[in-house]
């Protein structure tokens, strides 16, 4: 099983309806697995905050929802993090890490580095995921977090988990 | 504070009313400032969802609850200037083409909670040709009574996905607070449509 089916699964068991996205090629395979799904309904973003939002209005409706992004989008997110935090919505978010390890775009390094404390100050427990093998629980124990125990949490995906990209160098 | 804006004709606190008039079941989500004090003047409801932050959210947040709840209609009521902020969410919310969604901008093309500063609006940026842009088919601008009364029901009813901006005149009107306890309003608003699922344990 690659990484990412356990991401696919785990959605899957915690009867997930609505994920959202902004596009990220670490997350690629565990979107289009999320497109073809028919239990599942996708929500393309133009930028990460509106998944906050969405999120929040599934929640509302008595849906459970996920957020997929890369690290660069947490940075979109901050203040839309304050309505999830003063309502208590439960978030769950799988966050692509860039600008951490062999990275090839020095613009992406601002980000990649504050992405960790920007979740914890927003409120957010956050867990990292560095080894394929383990991505399966902590992606389980995000949701877990999230629906059952009602809080903001993020898992973040190491960049040793997706391919290096070199634009062409 | 503009002088075509003060004088024009119709007033948010006489269209809110209207609109929630015999809402049913419908969802409502207020977006933060003037619309959340209007549908609160209008009659707080366990159905109503107004927003005190979260600026550039209401749409998205209609989104979600829309596509959770697809048997009842949504409706999300807000300002030009928080219109403004979110606009990619009229975008998103098109692509999803949700047949139970409606958008109503009250747009008096001011910030009337900051000081009653001129929004883009006021200079020509055109909400609803921005909503028919973004692919809304029933996308509508009303600047008059007559034009009001054939877009009410279509918010309230359909058909499909609705967008409506309204000229309203920039007036400062009195406060008309919501609860502001963001998780009271959560969860009477989640046990009004889930009622004791809502609050037991999963």
């Amino acid at each position: 099983m690659e990484w990412w089916q356990g991401i696919f699964k785990a959605i899957k068991d915690a009867n997930v309806r609505q994920v959202a996205y902004v596009p990220d090629a670490g997350h690629a395979k565990l979107i289009q697995a999320c497109v073809d799904d028919d239990e599942i309904t996708t929500i393309s973003l133009t930028t990460e905050e509106e998944g906050i939002a969405v999120l929040a209005g599934a929640w509302l409706g008595g849906d459970r929802g996920v957020l997929l992004m890369q690290s660069s989008g947490v940075g979109n997110c901050v203040n839309m993090f304050s309505l999830a935090n003063t309502c208590q919505f439960p978030m769950a978010l799988f966050v692509t890490m860039r600008g951490q390890w062999k990275e090839f775009n020095p613009w992406q390094l601002p980000m990649g580095s504050t992405t960790e404390p920007t979740l914890e100050l927003a409120g957010f427990s956050v867990n990292t995921a560095e080894d394929p093998n383990d991505v399966s629980d902590f992606a389980a124990a995000t949701l877990h977090h999230a629906f059952v125990g009602g809080e903001m949490s993020a898992l973040l995906l190491h960049q040793k988990l997706t391919p290096v990209k070199t634009f062409g160098k | 504070m503009t002088l075509d804006a003060q004088n024009f004709a119709l007033r948010r606190r006489d269209i809110v009313p209207e609109l929630l008039k015999d809402r049913g079941d419908m969802l409502v989500v207020a977006g933060l400032g003037s619309t959340a004090w209007d549908i609160t003047a209008a009659g707080d409801h366990d159905l109503s969802f107004p927003l005190w932050g979260a600026m550039g959210g209401s749409v998205s947040i209609g989104i979600g609850l829309a596509i959770a709840q697809p048997k009842r209609r949504v409706l999300v009521i807000t300002g030009d200037g928080e219109m403004l902020m979110g606009m990619g969410s009229l975008a998103t919310a098109a692509r999803l083409n949700l047949h139970n969604l409606s958008v109503c901008v009250l747009d008096n093309e001011h910030y009337v909670e900051t000081g009653m500063q001129t929004t883009h609006t006021s200079t020509g940026t055109n909400l609803s040709a921005i909503a028919s842009g973004c692919g809304f088919e029933n996308s509508v601008a009303v600047s008059s009574q007559n034009e009001l009364a054939d877009v009410l029901p279509r918010l309230r009813e359909g058909p499909g996905m609705q967008f409506a901006s309204i000229k309203v005149r920039a007036e400062k009107l009195g406060f008309s607070l919501p609860p502001k306890d963001g998780v009271y309003l959560k969860t009477r608003f989640r046990k009004a449509i889930l009622g004791d699922a809502a609050v037991s344990s999963t």
